[in-house]
């Protein structure tokens, strides 16, 4: 979806300002905020792909006007309610009232370490062979789907080189809304400044986006 | 940022820190999750897993030809080899400064960074700020950190679209010839890895 999220280009937000010793958090709050997210998400109701639109699908000013702890907690609490486990009359208490949906697990601090070092690979083996490989050229999409992508409008319909043939990787597109994995391969797509930007743009510039196969045309 | 702390404690007038505990509270209470195993994971990366394990990656591609090359080759197993594996790290790439480029990692779209060997990402790299500019003008960013490039140097801007996630090795510094991997390391910041900084040059 073409969300406040896809920032790619857009001007207006002012300086980056980086924090010198920034801290890992600047709030206690944020900590909890973190092992909420990550261990409500470890319950396997709701997959990356899914948590991620649900963020990128906050309204727009609520999305610019939050930081990113807020944005996370904001998006878990409607994955929450989407999936079953919390309901408006628990969030107005503020304690829980009514029953919830059944886990397909529940992460227990003894197996924290475990998890957190196994991670989640998405990597998934893809039967058809890779249709591109180094060196092709190739076109983005010219699309604006209503529901996730992660083909960024900045890059969508330019010109750029294979530079890498990955993976076989979960396709987000179709895992966000429960419609399955459907692995697709993963390419490493080199674009120059002048083809994204085109006029004023940095000649020294190049950008590269990671990008499924169903994004890409032989140009 | 609609919320700036200047504290660094929970204030129970701040609504967000309400609504967080609200949360954890009626998740706890229904047996969803173990507030102890949030505990654990704010040790994690606030103790176990940070810039550190980044910084001894670098460390040892520069002072070990073969894993660079192995890092360059297959960087989630060479990586991996230091213990460093997990969330936010299981697809792993290295990308290597040189003389000719530079090499800068963002994620337009939200906020993928490599946890393994980084920890949690900073405010500003998840901000609109970077994420928006870092794919248009890099130079600017750049300065912005007290980095300016000369120009001629080719700008090399990787946007973490996918489940890759991407380590910058920055290049080593002059004047540390024979130094240990443990002192090379001293001189690896997170910034270095991200791309917004060199290498630190020895004192």
């Amino acid at each position: 979806m073409n969300g406040p999220h896809d920032l790619g280009g857009q001007m207006g937000f002012g300086p980056v300002a980086p924090e010198t010793d920034e801290p890992y958090f600047h709030a206690a709050w944020e900590k909890r905020a973190l092992g909420v997210t990550l261990t409500a998400g470890a319950m396997g109701a709701w997959n990356i792909d899914e948590s991620r639109h649900a963020r990128e699908s906050l309204h727009p000013a609520d999305y610019y006007a939050s930081s990113y702890y807020e944005i996370w907690i904001k998006a878990l609490e409607v994955l929450l309610k989407r999936h079953g486990f919390v309901s408006e009359r628990d969030l107005t208490a503020g304690k829980a009232v009514d029953p919830a949906a059944t886990p397909k697990r529940l992460l227990k601090a003894e197996n924290v370490p475990a998890v957190l070092a196994k991670g989640g690979p998405c990597d998934r083996p893809v039967a058809a062979p890779a249709r591109f490989k180094a060196g092709d050229l190739v076109r983005t999409k010219t699309f604006h789907p209503t529901g996730h992508t992660r083909l960024p409008r900045y890059a969508r319909g330019k010109q750029g080189i294979i530079e890498a043939v990955r993976d076989g990787f979960v396709f987000p597109d179709s895992n966000a809304p429960g419609h399955g994995e459907n692995p697709q391969w993963v390419y490493t797509v080199a674009f120059t400044g002048g083809e994204i930007w085109g006029e004023g743009a940095d000649p020294t510039l190049t950008v590269s986006i990671d990008a499924w196969e169903s994004y890409l045309e032989p140009a | 940022m609609a919320h700036d702390h200047d504290h660094d404690h929970d204030n129970e007038l701040d609504p967000f820190a309400a609504r967080v505990r609200a949360l954890e509270t009626i998740l706890t209470q229904k047996g969803l999750i173990d507030p102890a195993a949030i505990d654990v994971i704010v040790d994690t990366y606030e103790t176990k897993i940070g810039p550190r394990n980044g910084a001894r990656v670098v460390a040892k591609a520069w002072a070990d030809a073969d894993f660079a090359a192995w890092l360059k080759r297959d960087a989630t197993a060479a990586i991996g080899s230091l213990g460093y594996t997990g969330r936010q790290g299981e697809h792993m790439q290295a990308v290597f400064n040189s003389d000719e480029t530079h090499n800068l990692v963002v994620c337009t779209l939200c906020s993928c960074y490599p946890w393994s060997v980084l920890g949690l990402p900073p405010v500003w790299y998840k901000a609109p700020p970077y994420r928006s500019r870092a794919v248009i003008d890099p130079r600017g960013v750049l300065e912005e950190f007290g980095l300016t490039l000369p120009a001629a140097k080719k700008i090399r801007v990787w946007d973490s679209t996918a489940e890759l996630r991407y380590l910058v090795v920055p290049m080593r510094p002059e004047n540390a010839e024979g130094w240990s991997e443990e002192r090379l390391a001293d001189l690896v910041t997170r910034d270095a890895m991200i791309g917004t900084a060199l290498a630190r040059e020895p004192a």
